[in-house]
């Protein structure tokens, strides 16, 4: 993969007097009752890459908000380049030099990439835009900085790798000093990722300042030259890029962590149980979104499709339920087909569902625990008498699932969004897993989840497996796919591109996840080195 | 090399992967194939009705393109009533069968569309003029369509700008009475045109002014808001009407009435001269103000601003565009149009306001707006055919048609409802419309 070492370098090459840089001072955000950032301090220097390492709702994103001029701190100093300014818009910091890759693209869909690099420094002539200017701006950056990009391509139409480096030239374009890269590898696959850290470095050897935001430890050790840590709006702690990954992962966590799931061989059932053949979904405009699927899953096994964001695994898992229409194809639960049941009958048939988007999907926020946790089965006994609800049974049920579960809620009469986003998913997942299943659909079960609660849920997915359920997990973290799968299917442009076993080296995952055959990426990696990556042990992977 | 597997590509280089159009295959989706099949069942029941009619059409059915006091006679056409309708019949069956069958690809189905559209218009003014004593006066049609659609268009215009910057406005038709409502006081002091519709223009600016404020800045449902206000428009005019404005009409409810202005040369043409170059001032206006709006919001950077903030209004916070300002100038401006659309009620008609005169116009424009997908071209041509209906509606009224006056008077809603099935679904709003921006 990456270059096993990460180039040491001497801090700011042009050895400039110590006002140059950017210091922030005891920054201090609150939302409500919550502190995201409490007094953080951090020193950003020219000619450096810095990563800002943390859990997910750690508070790094609001930090950079604050940074960028998104959001005002409640206390605290910023000072760049010898001169204090706390920026109050966007335009101040971008004016003060400092650039945002953002975590969720800042990018107009229904513009094209021109139009969307001018945005706010619009190339016109008395008011009416120029855009073969822009166009011939966007081709030099674009050539000057080898991002290519071409500037009348629609943003909806581009793949995401290619929309983040209209991000990247986006900041690029203003001729940013100090450039934040927030969760920038979230959405690319491995190789991707390798040359979004080339970018990263030449453009840190041009004497420009990066932060680099992320969960991802592997991450960190390729590139970093400096590194803070924060948990819980705090700066825990500094480390060097040499510093062991089970270091800062306990840095990060605040506790030693094993993400490793301890797991038997799995106990195969003589069927699959369920089981997916020649399956096609469209999306609202008609275009095949999945196409021509086919894998089956037995009792006992849990099978991850993995493949980057976008690759259709999301409507794969949806159309599994009901949610939208399967196109062509069946699906077989158990040997009874139930390709055009509705959600209501396919969960009556035995299939549980966990949705990649808990809060749309998952539970009704502003219902109790005790309410969320019988949402698939209130209408039956023994949670119903008649018409009515039983609210003892409701509540007993309750009672028994927050233990079992560890959920940590004051009462089981609090509302669902007064928790955690972990003891939310906890509660999900406890509902699909309270009656006996034939087979689980999981999508990102663990999307946003702190690693307290990965570990248990990941320990609850093996349970379920070894109860004989078929486990079918959509994860875009090769993290948890690695810690969980007994196969790995790939995914890519709603084709099933191969299925491998767990221990396939994530360069061949990777170039599976691009869309290269199998034969072929194995072929390809094992002319080249074949170093395995046996370092899925002790990563928290959260997303 | 091998090309097993599903994936039979060749490898590719990894940032080529995703989503990137081209070779994703298509297939029909739900809503496209309900969207077909309803169109198709909608144009033959329109089929039916036509064939239903057939036995009552008599005689031959005469259209007049000039009238008795042009330059210029042109001859009257006479199209034979039963083949007419027949025939027009036979198209629409042949286009609903084209939608039914699924088979129509590429440019057919707009076709299809078109030819329907026609067929239903000349057969049933066919079966209407067939037999009559006077001929159908297809001029007349098509200039009342003109000035009829005058008031649209800039209320159409209006709400383009306002949610392409992400603001809903229901109030299109508040806006619409308090401007012909100063326009008419405004007009009767002055006696003066110009200072008539400034007057009117103000008023679509105070009323788009609180319009902007209550969702911009206090962030209220604007859906919600966009009626209050109306409600506040009929309110305000009808209470200024009754205690200043009726005692004393001949002071402050007479206003100036606009002449036509007949365009040099132009308008001498036969026929279309009549049509499209013998109108009043505003009519010319509102054609201009289509070609400006579009050049405005797809050519020059204030349009470029005002899409993205209707579109992620947060992408345009981080490039420095100020949100708020952005969205207020481009309701403002919207106001300016509206309000000139008010005005036509006053000035192009009989110089005088009464309670709540511009019936529903506002929600046309609305519904011009919507179905001409918050594009200023097409809302326009959607507003033209709300103008061609209504006229229509009138004009058979005087032909005394086999068909109760009722019915005619709900011809315009009832094609709306046509017109809305057949199109809605297919539309996509601006992303961020009707979602306040919000800072914390
Ligand atoms: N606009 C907001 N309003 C309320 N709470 C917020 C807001 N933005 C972030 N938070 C909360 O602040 C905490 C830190 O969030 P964030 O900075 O996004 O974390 P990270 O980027 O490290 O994952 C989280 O608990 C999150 O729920
Ligand atoms: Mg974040």
């Amino acid at each position: 993969m990456t270059a096993g070492s990460p180039p040491t370098r001497d801090p700011a090459p042009t050895a400039p007097p110590s006002t140059e840089g950017l210091q922030l001072r005891a920054i201090t955000k609150r939302f409500g009752s919550l502190v995201a950032n409490d007094r953080i301090d951090l020193d950003i220097r020219p000619g450096e890459i810095h990563c800002l390492l943390g859990e997910n709702g750690a508070g790094k994103s609001t930090l950079m908000n604050v940074l960028y001029g998104m959001l005002s701190p409640d206390e605290g100093e910023i000072t760049i380049d010898g001169r204090s300014r706390i920026s109050r818009s966007p335009k101040e910091a971008m004016a003060a030099g400092i650039g945002m890759v953002h975590q969720h693209f800042m990018l107009v869909e229904v513009f094209t990439v021109a139009e969307n690099l001018i945005l706010g420094r619009e190339e016109a002539t008395g008011g009416v835009l120029n855009m073969r200017r822009a166009r011939r701006i966007v081709r030099e950056l674009s050539d000057r900085y080898r991002l290519a990009v071409d500037p009348d391509s629609l943003i909806e139409d581009l793949p995401v790798g290619v929309q983040q480096r209209v991000e990247i030239l986006k900041a690029l374009a203003n001729d940013a000093k100090y450039l934040i890269f927030d969760e920038p590898t979230a959405v690319l696959t491995p190789q991707e990722i390798d040359e979004l850290m080339e970018v990263m470095r030449s453009l840190r050897d041009e004497g420009r300042a990066i932060v680099f935001i992320t969960h991802k430890l592997r991450e960190v050790a390729a590139i970093a030259d400096k590194i803070t840590v924060i948990r819980r709006g705090k700066v825990v702690g500094v480390a060097r890029p040499t510093d062991t990954e089970a270091h800062l992962a306990e840095l990060m966590v605040g506790r030693a962590v094993s993400l490793r799931v301890d797991k038997e061989p799995p106990r195969l059932s003589a069927q699959p149980r369920l089981s997916i053949e020649g399956v096609s979904v469209a999306n609202n405009a008609g275009a095949l979104v999945v196409e021509d699927f086919d894998l089956s899953v037995s009792g006992g096994e849990i099978v991850c499709v993995a493949g980057v964001q976008g690759n259709g695994q999301t409507e794969l898992a949806e159309a599994l339920l009901g949610l939208i229409p399967i196109s062509r194809g069946t699906v077989t639960l158990d040997g009874r087909t139930v390709t055009k049941h509705t959600p209501r009958r396919k969960i009556a048939d035995g299939l549980g569902f966990v949705p990649e988007d808990r809060k749309h999907d998952g539970f009704v926020g502003s219902f109790s625990v005790a309410e969320n946790l019988v949402l698939n089965r209130y209408d039956q006994p023994p949670y119903a008498k008649g018409p009515a609800l039983d609210l003892a049974a409701i509540r007993g049920n309750a009672e028994e699932r927050v233990s079992e579960f560890d959920i940590r809620t004051q009462s089981v009469d609090d509302p669902l969004t007064s928790l955690s986003g972990g003891n939310q998913q906890k509660v999900v997942l406890a509902r699909e897993l309270s009656r006996s299943l034939s087979a689980l659909v999981a999508s990102q079960p663990t999307r946003g989840v702190d690693v307290g609660a990965i570990e248990f849920l990941h320990r609850r997915l093996v349970q379920e497996r070894n109860r004989g359920t078929a486990v079918l997990i959509v994860s875009t973290e090769l993290d948890e796919v690695e810690a969980l799968a007994d196969r790995i299917a790939v995914m890519y442009r709603g084709r099933l591109v191969g299925i491998v076993s767990p221990d396939t080296s994530r360069e061949v995952l990777g170039l599976m996840m691009a869309g290269v055959p199998t034969e072929e990426a194995l072929a390809a990696v094992s002319t080249g080195t074949t170093e395995q990556d046996a370092s899925a042990t002790a990563e928290p992977g959260c997303g | 090399m091998s090309t097993s597997g599903p994936a039979t590509r060749s490898p590719q280089r990894p940032s080529d992967h995703g989503r990137e159009g081209g070779d994703l295959r298509f297939v029909e989706s739900t809503v496209k194939r309900r969207q077909r099949l309803s169109t198709g069942a909608l144009i033959g029941v329109v089929a039916l009705v036509l064939l239903i009619l057939l036995p009552s059409t008599t005689g031959a059915a005469r259209f007049a393109l000039s009238d008795a006091f042009d330059e210029v006679q042109l001859p009257t056409v006479q199209l034979p009533g039963v083949v007419t309708v027949a025939a027009c019949a036979a198209l629409l069956l042949g286009a609903a069968a084209g939608f039914l069958s699924g088979r129509m690809t590429g440019r057919l189905p707009a076709l299809a569309g078109t030819v329907a559209g026609f067929s239903l218009v000349i057969g049933f003014l066919t079966w209407a003029a067939a037999g009559r004593d006077l001929p159908f006066p297809v001029s007349n049609q098509f200039s009342g369509t003109l000035s009829l659609a005058t008031p649209l268009v800039f209320g159409a215009l209006c709400g383009v700008l306002c949610e392409r910057a992400g603001v809903v406005n229901v109030s299109i038709e508040g806006q619409f009475l308090a401007s012909a409502f100063a326009a008419a006081v405004v007009g009767s002091v002055t006696k003066s045109i110009p200072a008539a519709m400034l007057a009117a223009v103000l008023a679509g600016v105070a009323m788009a002014a609180l319009l902007a404020l209550f969702s911009i800045n206090y962030l209220v449902n604007q859906v919600v808001l966009g009626v209050v206000l109306n409600l506040l428009a009929v309110g305000v005019t009808g209470f200024l009407f009754d205690q200043l404005v009726q005692p004393a009409s001949s002071q402050y409810n007479n206003a100036p009435v606009l002449m036509s202005l007949p365009i040099p040369l132009l308008s001498q043409i036969p026929f279309f001269g009549n049509v499209l170059f013998d109108q009043t001032i505003l009519a010319y206006l509102a054609g201009v103000s289509v070609l400006v709006v579009w050049l405005v919001l797809f050519k020059t950077s204030w349009g470029l601003r005002v899409r993205s903030v209707g579109e992620h209004p947060e992408a345009a916070d981080t490039v420095g565009i100020s949100v708020r300002g952005v969205r207020w100038s481009a309701v403002l401006a919207g106001g300016v149009l509206a309000g000139l659309g008010g005005s036509f009620f006053t000035l192009a008609s009989t110089g005088s306001f009464s309670k709540e005169f511009t019936v529903g116009n506002g929600f046309i424009a609305l519904a011009a707006l919507i179905m001409g997908r918050w594009h200023p071209g097409l809302a326009a041509i959607m507003a033209l055919f709300f103008g061609f209906v209504t006229q229509m509606a009138s004009q058979l009224q005087t032909l005394n048609t086999p068909m109760p006056s009722q019915f005619l008077l709900i011809l315009p809603y009832v094609a709306t409802i046509i017109a809305v099935a057949g199109l809605v679904g297919r539309v996509r709003a601006p992303a961020a419309d009707g979602i306040p921006y919000e800072k914390s």
